[in-house]
Formats: structure tokens, sequence, C-alpha cells
């Protein structure tokens, strides 16, 4: 079948503003939409610009807003997003990042927050000899949030941070998630001054819309509030 | 072209995946040592993060191990051509690396004793062959995954300095000794001067040369190629395995640990035919046994279309495991199958393909990731090499499955550990009159018409590769292979760029990416020709046989100009006699 992938145009070295281009191409509906930016920046202009490796969504490199809904581009099929021929597809860059060319946008402030959390373990225990013991349903307790590829949909889609508001970002809460509920690690104490700031864990509003786009599934928004809950929780302990 | 800069390091190591990622936590842990990583990627995008089923290591948690069976089984499934006592040291650090992985946050799956669960996994065996043993230790189907977070969160905790979106295009010498490389920054066009004691190259694999392959689009080789290109020799590079099971057409790797969780393979009949080829091993039989199972089973017309005159397939069922299993041990399986196939695993078996996976050959080294000079042993100082893109060579001829994240975490480890020491006290080299050579082809490529071109001859490339240095090789397509991409590399060189861009010119990167692949495919095409024998993944119908009096030795090539050259660096067999390969 035909499409029309639409897409959003910027390079800052000759464009005054954001343009968007048509690109007519053949595709089949198993086609990934990462093969058609590959077939158009491979046969049709060598200019379009946009990130990409793993091709299946594992890395985290080409997630953009497809038809206004932030997706990865290797996980996204033709026949998820254009239902006829000659539908047209609509390509953009994330929200909320500044766009560096065309689909790339500036991952900077994304990986600050990130790495603002302590995002690595703080251990409970020394562990001389052998490995940390860790019961299968203790292990569950923080298996969701290490899904995470930190591909930024989520904080393209934050209605909050959309808003301009100071938010640390669903991603970065995340990952701190990921080692809060970890047996291993000493949890909220070390990265209380983050999580428990203004703009940390009870900037978030509960859209749910990070949760809705999140690649990888991860329940965003539940891992969000139950780091509030341990926030409050540690806060009432220590007072 | 964009302005030059200079940086001074101790350490710089190219590549931010499992193994660079483990060399820069152990040259950062020395305090004073000044460590830098660059990667062409953003962080944790590297391919590292895509591995799937496991990292073997002797723990022994559910049933009896030992690092020796390990190291016999590393040997026996590289078809002998492994150095016996890496194979060992590989064995024997495994486990302590998982400990160390495990120590540092790493979520491992756990068994109800809250130990480290395994599984089983392709030519891993009880006993020097017996039966197959759990010791693939793993995190859901994401090992990989974590193992790269884990340590890119320990990288940041230590404070190792990244240059993120850098792309590797020389490495500097004086004599035999490095002197630091030269990359292109991706954002601005610049060119950066890194001066260092030392440097490590850990740029990972090569497999986009091939039409089918489950490998990142990054994975195009570049440090093997700039090195190449700067007079180091590359070894075994014409073993490359094929993964049994991509998924049909698309090439995505479907974990062998759905056949180490009980997955069987079946042709168009349902029957289980690997009883025929591994009888003992089965499905668990080492990748290049039953690729080659596979491309018999169609080419008989036994594939799912019976036609072996198309692009055929086979089925890999995992039905039977049940969708509790399957949800919990290979969650991104599951939804791989849902993403890409419209196809619930629990309820259909899953159509696979062989895919071009990973090179056992690369850079040759030595048990500290020293890179080494010449067939006799000889080294470079200052210049190491881990992962992929290295050859220890602990995967000889054919490499088990998880022993890729061994090798990255053993060897990361062994050669970062060795770097810090190095450079404390050595001294730096000279910077070397033509340390900006590769600006001017920048320069170059950025004032061409662009015209498609360097796609048809990407198409060609790995069209030639997939069907004349695929699973099954002759010396006929060998040779046709070799002239046809020695014809390729000349094309390649005429080929413009239509992106006049500084800032972000990926049309520029991929051309710079095409270079490196096709050098990489004319060296392993021209040393599968010279290989007139079959070992591991080489499989010649030519030379069906092993041959162990012509061909027991590493292979060494260089790349003189347009030519290949060639030399030998010998086995090390100080602990098993090698003997046939039955399963």
């Amino acid at each position: 079948m035909n499409i029309v992938l639409r897409i959003k145009r910027y390079n800052p070295e000759t464009d005054e503003a954001a343009r968007f281009q048509d690109f007519t191409i053949a595709a089949e509906p198993a086609d990934r939409l990462l093969d058609c930016l590959m077939l158009i920046k491979r046969t049709m202009d060598g200019t379009l610009s946009f990130r990409k490796s793993c091709a299946h969504g594992v890395c985290g490199s080409d997630a953009m807003t497809i038809n206004g809904v932030e997706r990865l581009a290797c996980k996204t099929l033709v026949q998820d997003v254009a239902e006829e021929e000659g539908a047209v597809v609509t390509v953009e860059p994330l929200r909320s990042l500044p766009v560096q060319r065309d689909l790339m946008v500036d991952y900077t402030r994304f990986f600050e927050a990130y790495r603002v959390v302590k995002p690595f373990l703080f251990p409970v225990a020394k562990v001389e000899e052998g490995e940390n013991i860790q019961a299968p349903e203790v292990r569950k307790k923080f298996d969701d949030p290490t899904k995470c590829i930190l591909c930024a949909s989520c904080q393209s889609a934050c209605p909050v941070i959309v808003e301009g508001k100071d938010f640390l970002g669903p991603a970065a809460i995340v990952q701190a998630a990921r080692f809060v509920f970890d047996s291993r690690d000493e949890g909220i104490a070390p990265r209380l001054d983050v999580l428990g700031a203004p703009n940390g864990a009870e900037a978030c509003e509960g859209h749910f819309e990070c949760t809705r786009v999140c690649p990888r599934g991860i329940k965003v928004t539940k891992n969000i509030n139950l780091t509030k809950r341990a926030v409050k929780q540690f806060k009432e302990k220590d007072d | 072209m964009g302005r030059s800069h200079r940086h001074e390091f101790d350490a710089v190591i190219v590549g931010s995946g499992g193994a660079g990622l483990y060399a820069a936590l152990e040259a950062s842990r020395v305090r004073g040592n000044r460590t830098a990583v660059i990667s062409k990627l953003l962080p944790i995008r590297s391919h590292t993060g895509a591995a799937q089923g496991g990292i073997g290591a002797a723990l022994g948690n559910l049933e009896e191990d030992q690092p020796q069976w390990h190291a016999f089984d590393t040997v026996k499934g590289g078809d002998y051509l492994v150095d016996q006592q890496a194979a060992s040291i590989l064995a024997d650090d495994a486990v302590q690396a998982v400990y160390d992985l495990e120590r540092r946050g790493l979520p491992f799956s756990r068994i109800e004793d809250g130990k480290i669960d395994q599984r089983r996994f392709g030519g891993h065996t009880r006993n020097f062959g017996e039966a197959a043993v759990r010791r693939s230790c793993y995190a859901a189907d994401r090992t990989g995954h974590m193992i790269l977070q884990t340590l890119y969160q320990q990288c940041i905790k230590n404070e190792v300095a990244f240059f993120d979106e850098f792309h590797l295009i020389d490495i500097l010498f004086e004599g035999r000794k490095c002197t630091g490389v030269v990359a292109l920054e991706l954002a601005t066009g610049d060119i950066h001067v890194i001066h260092a004691k030392a440097v490590l190259i850990a740029t990972g694999g090569f497999g986009r040369m091939y039409r089918t392959t489950s490998n990142a689009y990054a994975n195009t080789g570049d440090g093997l190629a700039v090195l190449l290109r700067r007079g180091v020799p590359l070894e075994d590079m014409e073993f490359f395995q094929f993964h049994p099971t991509g998924i049909r057409g698309m090439g995505i790797l479907i974990t062998e640990g759905v056949r180490g969780e009980g997955g069987i393979l079946r042709n168009r009949a349902g029957d289980r035919f690997m009883e025929r080829y591994a009888p003992t091993l089965l499905d668990l039989a080492p990748r290049d046994m039953v690729a080659r199972a596979m491309t018999m089973e169609i080419q008989a017309g036994r594939g799912i279309l019976g036609d072996p005159a198309v692009d055929d397939y086979l089925y890999l069922d995992a039905t039977h495991l049940g969708r509790e299993v399957l949800e919990k041990k290979l969650p991104d399986i599951a939804d791989f199958c849902r993403t890409y196939l419209s196809l619930d695993p629990a309820e259909n078996a899953i159509p696979v393909q062989p895919t071009a996976h990973y090179g056992m050959g690369g850079i040759p080294t030595d048990l500290d990731g020293r890179v080494v000079a010449t067939g006799s042993g000889g080294l470079y100082e200052g210049l190491y090499a881990a992962g992929e893109c290295a050859c220890v060579s602990v995967h000889g001829a054919n490499r088990l499955g998880t022993n890729s994240l061994v090798d990255l975490i053993v060897f990361g480890r062994r050669a970062g550990r060795h770097m810090a020491d190095f450079v404390r006290q050595a001294d730096f080299g000279a910077i070397p009159d033509d340390a900006l050579a590769m600006q001017d082809v920048l320069a170059r490529a950025n004032k061409k018409p662009h015209d498609a071109h360097a796609e048809k001859i990407r198409t060609s490339m790995k069209t030639i590769m997939m069907d004349k240095v695929g699973i099954y090789r002759t010396g006929k397509a060998l040779d046709e292979a070799v002239q046809e991409l020695r014809g390729l590399r000349h094309e390649v060189a005429e080929v413009g760029v239509g992106d006049t861009s500084r800032s972000y010119n990926n049309d520029l990167l991929e051309l710079l990416e095409l270079q490196n692949l096709l050098d990489l495919s004319l060296i392993t095409a021209a040393s599968a020709a010279q290989r007139q024998e079959s070992r591991g993944a080489h499989a010649r119908e030519d030379f069906s046989e092993r041959d162990d009096d012509a061909y027991l030795h590493h292979t060494l090539t260089w790349l003189d100009g347009g030519s290949v050259r060639f030399g030998k660096k010998s086995v090390d067999l100080s602990i098993w006699e090698p003997k046939p390969r039955v399963y």
C-alpha cells in the first residue's frame, strides 16, 4: 500500500522555523515505521535526521510522536497507524525536549534529572562472599521499573512538563523507584532531598499519560504514587 | 569542516556497551586516573542491552556445576579453536563476575530460596557433555539490559566522563605505542583529538554487513575497521555466528532461552528434527549445529512452506510452556511476538530463520586485553580491546550462548584493571603529524553530490555476505564475494554526501559506517576463502571435514591497501586434546 509520511522538519542551520514535508512511499502493513523512515533517508532524502539503533524496541533511540502519540518508531507497525491506502501518518519529534534537528531532540536535561536521583545501588548489607539473598516475591516488587529504557516518551507526554511546571519528570522517578523498592537498597534515605522536594514525586498530578504511552508497558503513574507514599511514610517516621 | 579540539585523559575507552563500561569502572577506581568513555550513541543505547537469555557461570545454585565443565564446553563449542587457558579464566572469573554484578545491584531472577535462578542454554553441559546443565544466570529475558543499566549506574557513581555521540574516526600511534584517538562530534561536526596514555576499543559487533541480522544499526565494527586501516591485524574473521532463531524476515532475536526453558524446533511435518542432528542435546546443541540443521531441513523441502527455492522458515514451538512461564520468564519475547507477528506464543509456534548474530573473530588480544601485533605474540603498547570487537580467543570457531556477556564482563574487567595500572606508570606518547588526516576525508565527502548510491552499495554488500559468506560456503562463491566486495570498496570511495550540514550529519555518519563494514566484509570473505576446512560456524561444502593437521591455528589478517595478507597464530591446547565434536 502507499502511505504518506508527513514529517516535521527543522534544521537550525538553514530553517527559520519548523515545517512539514510529505513523503509518499510504498509500505507493507507489517513494516515498522522505522523501516519507512530508513527508506526515505536512504533512497529519497539523506538529510532526514533521526536516531535509531536496535530496531526492536529495547534501546530507546527512536522515540517520537506518531499521529500525536509518543511511540518508538521500531515498535510501531504501519498497520498500527495507517489503515487504508493513502493514509497520512504524522511524524514529529518528542514534545517538551528541545529539537536539535528534524526528529532528534536534546536529552541533556532528561539525563541530568536521571543522574540527580542517584540511580545506583546504596547497599544495605555488605556481602563479602557470594550473593545477596532476595526471595522471588521481594524481587517482584521492583520488577516493573527495571524495564525502563530511558526513551523519554513519558517525559514528552507528561502534561505537567508540557505546561512548563517544575517537575523532575516521570522517568527519573521510575528510575528512583527501581532502587527504592529493592530490598538490597537503602531506599528513600539517600534520595530524600530529590524525591521529597516540591518538584519531586509530589509534583505529579496523576494524569496517567506517561502510563498510556510507555512503550515498555511500565505502570509509570503507579510507580510515582508508590514513591510519593514511601516519601511520605519516611518523613512521618523521621518526625 | 568543523573546528578541531584537543583533550587529554589517562585512559580513553571507545564504546559504552558492557565491555567498555566495565573497563571504565575499573580504570576509574584508581584515584587520580582520568578516564573518559566515548560513544557514538546516547547513554544505555548500546547493543549489550539487547542481550536476552543470560550470563553463564557455574554457581551451581540448582544442581552441581563446575567452572572446568563450563571451560570444557566453551572449548568444545568453539570446535577446539579456543585458547584453553583463556576459556579457563572465562569460566573461573564468571562466577565472581556474576556475584560482583549482583552486589552492584543487578536484579537477577531468583529461585525460591532467594538465590540467583539459572536456566539451561545451548552447549552448556554437566560433566563434560553428559546432559544439559542449568548454568545461565538471567534477569527474565532482558539480562543484557540489566547489565548495561547496572554498569552505567556504577559509572555515574564513579563520575566517569562521557563523550556521548562521538564517532571514532582514527586511532593514533607512535610506532607500536598508541597515543590517542580522533573522533567526530556528531552534534557539531567538530573533530576532537583525545591524547591518552592508553586506549581501549570496545565498539562491539559488525553484524550489519549481513541482510538478515539481529544486530543494531550501530553495529558497524568501527573500532576494528579503524585499527585495520592503521595496520593492526584481525583474528579469525571467517567465523561469524548465525543464531538459529531470528524472527522470520526481520532477524529480530528470539533468545535461546526459549529452548532453554523447553521450546522445540519443528519442521512442516511437526517433527522435532534436532533428534536426527544432536541426539543428546537436541534443541540445545550449539548454535552453529542448529543453524545448519535448520538449513538442511529447509533445503530438503521440510521448511514450513516446503520450497527450498524460497526464503523458507521453521517453527519454534513454545506453546507447551504455558502462558505463565512465558510471561514470567520470557516476557519480552512474548511482547515481540505480539508486536511484530501479531501472535501469542502460548497459542502458536513462532516462525523463525537463522539470523546473523555474532563475530567470533576480532582484534587479537592477550589475557589482559592488550592488543597483539604479530603471530608470535608481540604487543602494542597502551592499546586494549574487549568485548565482541576483540578476540581473546574464548569463542574459537563458534560461541556458546551466554558467553558473549561472560566475555564482556570478565575481559572488560581484566582489561580495565590492567589499563588502570598501566597508565599510572606510563607517559604520554606524541600525537603524530597525520593526526587530522581523516578530517580531509570528511571534507571531501561533503562536497560530492548525493545520488542514493550508498544504499545500492550497502544492499549489494548485505546480499553478497548473506548469499556467499553465510551458513554454508564454497570456495567458488567466496572467491566471487572477495572480487565483488573489492569492487564495492572502490565504488564507495566515489560516493558523496548530500547533506552539507555540520550538525548531526547522519548521512555522513552512515557513509563512514558503510566503509567500515565493507572493509570488514572483505576481510571476512577473504579469511573464509583461505580456510579450506569446516570448523564451527565456518562450514565449507567443498571441504566438509575439520582438518586439524592443516588448520588448527588462528588466522591473522592484515589489510595492505586493497589486498588481504594472512598470517597464523597458534592455538593454546594446553588442557584438552581436540576430539570429534558430537552432541
